[in-house]
């Protein structure tokens, strides 16, 4: 039995088609207030190129391979770490008026739970939800 | 068995990954669930890259003598490259957030150009529509590499003026033909087996030298104001180059990964060049601002400069504030004494509301970050289209930084650059204060004739010590009252 993975040309191609469709539905959705750190945070995403440059560094068998391989894991560990840092840090940044730090300053809301949508964030994307 | 047993963790896990990006992806809809889904997708990342390591049972023959080295090399890089991107992505400043996101973005589009180099110089790739994956991934992998670092550079400040050279258009299309030619020549020569005019090493070599030649190319006649859809087009790029190398490498989970961010690039981008109304084609290949000289018409009205402590009195007394803020407010880091001064508002009974317009700041929704980084609640933040048809009710319009975003010219003027540009329509409050260092120009370099209307009264100064100015007079004026 074995587990190795095979993608042939076409499979290949459906697998493209059905998350890029994917992609597209997810980000849809996301507000425009957020845009900067879906950013960010898709950056993030593509960060796992650095599993690829793993795999290309350990199966060098050359000096110019490993140079090269070494550079694709600095360059994809630094895509992953910068990109989480700084997504990780702004979405940290954001409160509503409920939050506890503001509470005593709005009264009005809050009342309302934490968790209430606030109906200032609209989606921009064609699918509302 | 050791290598059966690895390739079903390593399957299992990448599946987990993928998964778990997604997922964490999927969160990022609403400000409340962001936060971990940020946290959701970092553990699946965690989890591939620890996983990744179980390669080293299944390496090829060749390799095998030199795997302490490799594996010595993959621990230095991943702790070398993820601790200096750590350590200043969590230093910088959220005003050089663009900078940030284009720095690393570049990044990956390097590391995907990396892998298919070692894969071209290796001849590691099977068959024709491999070599030709290979091939498309390294050369929109450089493209990302160079062009984000030009961004980079732009968005910095290093590269002050756009660069406009008569034809450069049509050279860069020339340069972008010889990368096709060059990329075609070497799959032709490999799967035929003929032998190449330049030896293959160097051919390849040849063929990433132009690649990277576009990327920088294409990028620098391209001005600041339009560099947020460019970063947008290159993190699309890198996900697109990434899922290519996942094919290569035969790893769903960089397949998936990849053109998941390679679709959000490109929805992005399409709702960016929306946000201001210009299509991506004329962002990408025609050039903006000072390269185009206009005559502005005569604009009527003058310039009426107001205390910033009579302004701040006048907003004490309005029933509505609609506050727009721009770049230039976080220039001077004045978010916080802003926030201060729509607490007193506030307290007064003031309805305020912060007005964004998509393209604030240097990237979309890095407004948004900024102000709730100064604390502001995102329920106040309300964004163009939902805030559009409330200016004409509120007493107020305080435009604080902002230029561009709130120019008329914009809706009237068939000959202004930034014609079509969908606007805050802050000229239709009853009264406008704009918080202006001096009389410049916007980032599109051109005259904002709100500023002369009837209406708009300008408040000199830095954004931040105006804010300051404004808070301490009503304050002062509310302490003998507080007193009596």
């Amino acid at each position: 039995m074995s587990f190795q993975i095979s993608i042939g040309g076409f499979i290949a191609v459906y697998i493209f088609m059905v998350t890029a469709f994917a992609g597209w539905v997810i980000i849809g959705r996301v507000p425009a207030i957020l845009h900067t750190p879906l950013m960010s945070g898709s950056n993030f995403v593509h960060g796992i190129v650095v599993v690829g440059g793993i795999f290309t560094l350990l199966n060098a068998s050359t000096p110019l391979e490993q140079a090269i391989g070494f550079v694709a894991v600095l360059l994809g560990a630094g895509n992953v770490a910068g990109g989480f840092a700084v997504t990780q840090r702004m979405l940290a940044m954001f409160q509503t008026s409920g939050h506890a730090a503001h509470a005593t300053k709005h009264p009005k809301h809050a009342k309302h739970p934490k968790r209430a949508a606030p109906a200032a964030v609209k989606s921009i994307s064609p699918k509302k939800t | 068995m050791v290598i059966t047993i690895s390739q079903l963790i390593i399957g299992s896990v990448d599946l987990i990954a993928a998964f778990l990006l997604m997922f964490g992806l999927w969160r990022m809809a609403s400000p409340v669930t962001a936060p971990s889904g940020i946290l959701v997708a970092g553990v699946g990342m965690l989890v591939a890259v620890v996983a990744s390591f179980l390669y080293v049972f299944t390496v090829d023959a060749a390799a095998k003598p030199h795997l302490p080295l490799n594996l010595a090399l993959a621990a230095a890089a991943l702790i070398i490259g993820a601790g200096a991107a750590w350590w200043s992505g969590r230093k910088v400043a959220i005003t050089a957030m663009p900078q940030a996101v284009a720095l690393f973005n570049g990044m990956g589009g390097g590391a995907a150009g990396a892998i298919a180099a070692v894969e071209l110089f290796g001849h590691q790739t099977h068959g024709a529509a491999q070599l030709i994956v290979t091939l498309l991934g390294a050369s929109i992998g450089s493209i990302s590499l160079s062009g984000s670092i030009i961004a980079w550079a732009k968005l910095d400040a290093l590269l002050k003026k756009p660069l406009h050279v008569p034809g450069l258009q049509i050279f860069n299309g020339v340069v972008l033909l010889l990368c096709v030619m060059v990329g075609g020549y070497i799959a032709f020569t490999t799967v035929g087996g003929a032998a190449p005019i330049v030896a293959m090493p160097q051919l390849i070599e040849i063929f990433f030298a132009i690649a990277l030649l576009y990327g920088i190319l294409m990028t620098l006649p391209i001005g600041g104001a339009d560099m947020p859809v460019v970063i947008s087009v290159y993190n699309a790029f890198t996900g697109l180059a990434v899922g290519l190398e996942g094919f290569v490498l035969q790893n769903p989970a960089l397949m998936i990964a990849g053109m998941l961010v390679g679709a959000a690039g490109l929805l992005l981008t399409l709702l960016m060049a929306k946000a201001m109304n210009r299509s991506v084609a004329k962002i990408l290949f025609a050039s903006f601002g000072p390269g185009k000289k206009r005559k502005q018409g005569a604009i009527k009205g003058s310039l009426k400069p107001v205390q910033a402590s009579d302004a701040g009195i006048f907003m004490r007394y309005a029933k509505s504030v609609i506050i727009v803020p721009g770049y230039g407010l976080a220039v001077s880091q004045g978010q916080g004494k802003l926030y201060d001064f729509v607490k007193l508002l506030q307290a007064a009974g003031v309805s305020v509301k912060f007005a964004i317009h998509p393209v604030a700041g240097r990237m979309p929704g890095q407004m948004d970050v900024l102000l709730a980084e100064a604390g502001v609640p995102y329920d106040l933040i309300v964004q163009l289209a939902d805030v559009n048809e409330e200016f004409k009710d509120a007493d107020v319009a305080l435009i604080i930084g902002a230029n561009d975003v709130v120019n008329p010219e914009a809706r009237t003027d068939k000959t202004s650059p930034i014609y079509g540009m969908p606007i805050l329509n802050a000229d239709q409050a009853k009264k406008c204060y704009v918080v202006k260092r001096g009389d410049g120009k916007g980032y599109a370099g051109i005259v904002n004739p709100l500023f002369y209307a009837e209406n708009t009264f300008m408040v000199y100064g830095d954004a931040a010590a105006v804010c300051v100015s404004m808070t301490e007079a009503v304050r002062g004026m509310g302490a003998p009252a507080a007193a009596a």
